[in-house]
């Protein structure tokens, strides 16, 4: 087919990659500032190479600078034990994505189908939690975990999400919907009960959806703020989006440690980066509305 | 956690969706199995939703500082928010960056939406325009925290370049709200976009062609055509990104903190204060209350106002 090259087609196309430019140039801001030094960005604003290329801001993030160095190159001298938070969310989002991804699919597969008395009527009530905001459950459920005695522990900021959220059992439940029937009635025609078929049919032939529903759940846990900031407060706590925030503050006074900033959040950006790397083109087709037709 | 929210909408959701036809071909009860896959689930409602909702609603109406026992106050805490300007400033604030975020995001998005679909089906575009979106808010807020910086950041040093005074885009009250809906705008632009893009890609080729006949041009086809067309996707795409908005607190917190001021003091992170600075746990639950009737007021609004249930299609 011939393409028409007209006016009004060049300029959509020059707005379109506008858009593009600025969604990804400041990113690539970010990786500039991250290995530049500080005591140079002022005099250098403008400069798209580093200013004054250095793996500095690296070193002070993972510890491996020495304080005289580190305040040499504009950081704080304090230590950060980014290890620690950088192990700390890699467990609480591989553990609710776990839990959640099965758990979530177990209860779907009783949803879609099992027949038991009552669950469209539940199943109503669960998805009913889709409308209440997160911030109305968080204050009681900081008392709930505050009770439970896990404050400031792993498990007290995984356990909310581990074991369900509505959205993740409306997302199973539709794609089990879609399964015909056939495949089930034929193994139960051959004695198998459903704990057998779901982990030994239904899951496996659901592989697609459970990988794009468990990439979805670690993206959002790993990314997950207000939560993590109530319950894990403690340094063998805290994960790296509250750790960022507290990096921001621990600065001396004067101007901020902006490339060990940028150098710290491209770490804690990057497992998500590369997850969407090998992933992307099923987050995207993620995105639609599978619900109408 | 709205990624994919979406997927949610209307139509199959309820029970009402399941034919009632297997129930009867297959007579067997299934309710012990079922009870047991359904057991972690209902665990984690039971537990960590329906109870806090309960509990939350409880507590808006006592006085509770979390050390002592919770005593019941009636409607005291509703009576205080009344009086308390702070809270008030916080509504209106919200209110503000609601309606700037939803405002600059829901018409670039559209925008966005439809240059996609009449010039390109390139994964690569859509893949870098979803990028900001699966990053974390901390980070995106801490990334412009630093562009934006008045010193040194790039984009003051633009500003200085070309002559033009520079702009204290957090620490000016006339800015502050403006630039923390700047920020998020970024962020979930693409979403968006590409949330439009799906409801796009709905409308029948055939419309289209048919206008092409009568000879309408492309803001013509646009305005009488895809519009119209669209309105019932661009209402759940509102419902969702209105309910997010209502509830910013990432951005705010990393960057502002609530100033300058009181300016951008909105009121998920003044009910955080409330609860968690002041242990004002009862009164921040009666906030919470009334942030999620506003939202709840905003979702029917919205369906009501566009006719969410109907399309002009068939």
């Amino acid at each position: 087919m011939r393409t028409r090259i007209t006016w009004g087609r060049a300029l959509a196309w020059i707005v379109l990659w506008l858009f593009v430019l600025a969604t990804v140039l400041p990113f690539y801001w970010m990786l500039r500032t991250a290995f530049s030094d500080n005591q140079a960005l002022a005099a250098q604003s403008f400069s798209l190479l580093p200013a004054d290329f250095t793996l500095g801001p690296f070193k002070r993030v993972f510890g491996l600078a020495t304080p005289e160095e580190a305040l040499a190159e504009g950081g704080s001298g304090a230590s950060l034990s980014f290890w620690l938070y950088l192990r700390n969310s890699l467990v609480v989002a591989t553990a609710v994505t776990v839990g959640q991804v099965l758990f979530s699919s177990m209860a779907a597969y009783a949803f879609a189908r099992l027949s038991w008395p009552g669950r469209d009527a539940w199943f109503a009530v669960f998805l009913g939690a889709l409308l209440v905001p997160p911030i109305f459950t968080s204050l009681p459920n900081f008392l709930t975990i505050k009770s439970l005695g896990l404050l400031n522990t792993l498990p007290g900021i995984m356990l909310p999400s581990l074991f369900m959220t509505p959205f993740a059992i409306f997302f199973m439940r539709q794609f089990f919907l879609g399964i015909p029937k056939e495949i089930d009635e034929a193994a139960m025609i051959d004695g198998a009960k459903p704990w057998r078929i779901f982990f030994r049919i239904i899951l496996p032939i659901s592989a697609a959806p459970v990988t794009t529903l468990g990439i979805l759940t670690f993206i959002n846990t790993w990314n997950e703020y207000f939560w993590p900031l109530l319950v894990g407060q403690t340094e063998e706590s805290k994960v790296l989006t509250v750790a960022l925030g507290v990096f921001r503050s621990q600065t001396p006074q004067g101007a901020p440690d902006w490339a060990g900033l940028m150098a710290a959040s491209l770490v804690a950006a990057l497992p998500i980066v590369i997850l969407y790397a090998v992933f992307g083109r099923r987050v995207i087709n993620s995105i639609g509305f599978s619900g109408i037709k | 956690m709205t990624t994919t929210a979406l997927d949610r909408p209307a139509g199959r959701t309820g029970g009402g969706g399941v034919p009632a036809g297997p129930a009867r071909r297959r007579p067997r009860n299934q309710l012990w199995p079922a009870l047991g896959m359904i057991a972690p689930a209902a665990l984690g409602f039971l537990v960590f939703y329906l109870y806090p909702t309960l509990r939350g609603a409880y507590l808006s109406f006592t006085e509770y500082n979390v050390l002592g026992s919770p005593v019941f106050v009636g409607l005291q805490n509703y009576v205080d928010m009344a009086q308390d300007d702070v809270f008030w400033n916080a509504v209106r604030v919200t209110f503000l960056y609601v309606v700037l975020n939803i405002g600059f995001q829901t018409v670039l998005a559209v925008g966005l939406a439809v240059l996609m679909h009449r010039l390109t089906r390139s994964v690569l575009i859509r893949g870098s325009l979803l990028l900001p979106y699966l990053i974390a808010n901390v980070v995106v807020a801490l990334l412009w925290f630093w562009m934006l910086d008045y010193n040194i950041g790039i984009v003051n040093a633009v500003i200085d370049a070309v002559g033009l005074p520079k702009v204290a885009f957090f620490g000016d009250e006339a800015w502050t709200v403006a630039t923390i809906a700047g920020v998020n705008t970024w962020r979930h632009l693409g979403y968006t976009a590409l949330l439009v893009f799906a409801g796009l890609q709905m409308i029948p080729a055939s419309v289209y062609e048919a206008a092409a006949v009568d000879g309408a041009g492309e803001w013509r086809t646009f305005w009488r055509i895809t519009l119209p067309l669209l309105r019932p996707v661009l209402v759940l795409v509102l419902v969702i990104t209105v309910t997010g908005a209502f509830q910013v607190f990432d951005t705010v917190a990393v960057t502002t903190a609530g100033g300058p001021g009181n300016a951008s003091r909105v009121l998920q992170l003044y009910i955080y204060e409330q609860a968690f600075a002041r242990g004002h746990f009862g009164y921040a639950s009666a906030m919470s209350v009334v942030l999620f009737l506003i939202l709840a007021g905003a979702a029917f609004a919205q369906m009501r106002l566009l006719r969410a249930g109907e399309s002009d299609l068939s």
